[in-house]
């Protein structure tokens, strides 16, 4: 069973929020950046690169991040997970970096995704966007600007599907007995 | 990944060889870095086990290894127990009593690779056996190709030289075939098995006719050791034949690139000005065989036993 959480209406809201917030809390865009973890927090991060620049009329740089090569879990997987680009065309040392995810879950994910850019270079700041907060964290983390807090159960599955995927913009709840 | 090991291109599918590439592009990203390190394989360990004298590969394997974090051990065999009269078996099943996830094994014998992975249950990663396979090399070459060329399928690849004794000719024979090349042998009869048609290559026995039109040139080594045994009267007669030159390259197209897995004869399969030019990828060869063999390591770690 499956149960629409979002339309594309309500995600171009929650963007339009989530990127007046960013430029609100960092009072500008001065010295900031997105970055977003592969796949899905690629899309969203370049979606609010183009609102914050419809808000602010300025240019934001937006990179994407792979993150497979710092998991915890890689001895435990089915196999690897497949490795996409990382690409962050500038100079992340001193800069304010948002990284960006479509959902937050264990919290896992940034952990690793912190390492990585880490690795990358020295940013002032690390904040963290998320289009759905699904709860069940296992790690201290915390996101700073949420599109959509769902409360699940650990057995549900949250999918974020967007139309640069060849979908529709849409947040789908798939209930544990599909699975 | 269907397998634990690396043995040959053979054995791999189209997808896999397209999978491992992909994978590497990842990890070239890393290698430019200038924390050229990834936690990936922490905790593991890799042993370096040379069988014949290798500078190149082992270094590479070695660097691929330590950035992917594993622990490296160099097992050269001069001071091993081998020199006492220790099997290989024996050898092998001590590496792997030490922790060894990954095998790297070169050895002078054909096949030997494929006996360890029976009897081993770490990965195998075959860096050369015999006159048989080379499979990172090959690899390599195909991920520096797809990199200048942008694709593989459809290209003309010529592989100059002694295809015979060459595992790194018979590797790249495979995975060029396999990616959807055209490709040509050139050399000598005395150097090119007939029955290697059969792969679905051309063979020339003229280096003019041969190299003109083509996209990628690939030099092999002349080696010097086969000269006394008649394949090739001299090496100033090999050079006269079948080296490199400008007059050569010139009959090739014009943004066709020039490859060679190195060490170089330099004036004997290729002359200098031409190793050393805008054409020339030799180097970026060695650069990329670090992330192909980081692709290599971390595709087969996920693979279960």
């Amino acid at each position: 069973m499956t149960k629409e959480l979002m339309n594309n209406k309500d995600i171009d809201r929650a963007v339009t929020r989530m990127a007046h917030e960013i430029i609100e809390k960092n009072k500008g865009t001065e010295r900031l950046c997105l970055v977003g973890i592969q796949s899905g927090g690629v899309y969203l991060a370049q979606r609010l690169a183009v609102k914050i620049n419809e808000i602010e009329k300025k240019e934001i740089p937006a990179g994407s991040l792979d993150i497979a090569f710092y998991r915890d879990d890689l001895n435990i997987r089915k196999a690897q997970p497949l490795v996409r680009r990382t690409e962050i065309p500038f100079e992340v040392t001193d800069l304010k970096i948002v990284l960006v995810d479509d959902v937050l879950f264990t919290g896992r994910s940034i952990r690793a995704a912190m390492d990585a850019l880490m690795d990358i270079g020295r940013p002032s700041q690390i904040q963290l966007a998320v289009l759905i907060d699904r709860g069940h964290r296992e790690l201290p983390i915390k996101a700073d600007y949420v599109g959509k807090n769902i409360p699940t159960a650990l057995s549900e599955k949250v999918v974020v599907q967007f139309v640069e995927q060849g979908l529709e913009d849409q947040v789908i709840l798939e209930k544990a007995e599909e699975r | 990944m269907l397998s634990k090991d690396l043995l040959g291109i053979k054995e791999l599918s189209k997808d896999e060889i397209n999978l491992i590439l992909d994978t590497a592009s990842g990890f070239k990203d890393v290698i430019g870095r200038d924390i050229k390190k990834v936690p990936t394989l922490r905790g593991k360990t890799t042993v370096n086990l040379f069988f014949e004298p290798s500078t190149r590969t082992r270094t590479s394997f070695e660097l691929a290894a330590k950035r992917l974090s594993t622990d490296v051990v160099n097992f050269s065999v001069p001071t091993s127990s081998v020199v006492k009269g220790e099997s290989l078996i024996d050898t092998a099943l001590t590496v792997q009593a030490l922790g060894a996830d990954f095998i790297i094994i070169r050895h002078a014998s054909s096949g030997v690779p494929h006996l360890l992975a029976k009897e081993l249950r770490a990965s195998i990663i075959n860096a050369g056996d015999g006159t048989n396979e080379h499979p990172t090399q090959a690899l390599l070459d195909a991920f520096t190709i797809r990199e200048k060329k942008g694709k593989i399928e459809e290209l003309e690849i010529a592989i100059v030289g002694d295809i015979a004794h060459s595992r790194v000719a018979k590797s790249n024979i495979y995975s060029l075939i396999k990616l959807g090349a055209k490709v040509r042998l050139i050399g000598p009869p005395t150097l090119i098995p007939e029955e290697i048609k059969d792969l679905g290559v051309r063979i020339f026995h003229n280096m003019e006719e041969g190299v003109t039109g083509v996209d990628v040139l690939m030099m092999l080594r002349i080696q010097m050791e086969r000269q006394d045994k008649g394949f090739f009267p001299s090496t100033e007669e090999y050079s006269k034949n079948w080296c490199l030159t400008d007059a050569r390259l010139f009959l090739a197209k014009e943004d066709a690139i020039v490859m060679h897995p190195g060490p170089m004869n330099r004036g004997i399969e290729i002359v200098s000005d031409i190793a050393d030019g805008p054409k020339s990828v030799i180097l970026e060869q060695v650069t990329n065989g670090i992330a192909v063999r980081m692709a290599v390591m971390y595709l087969l770690a996920g693979v279960k036993r």
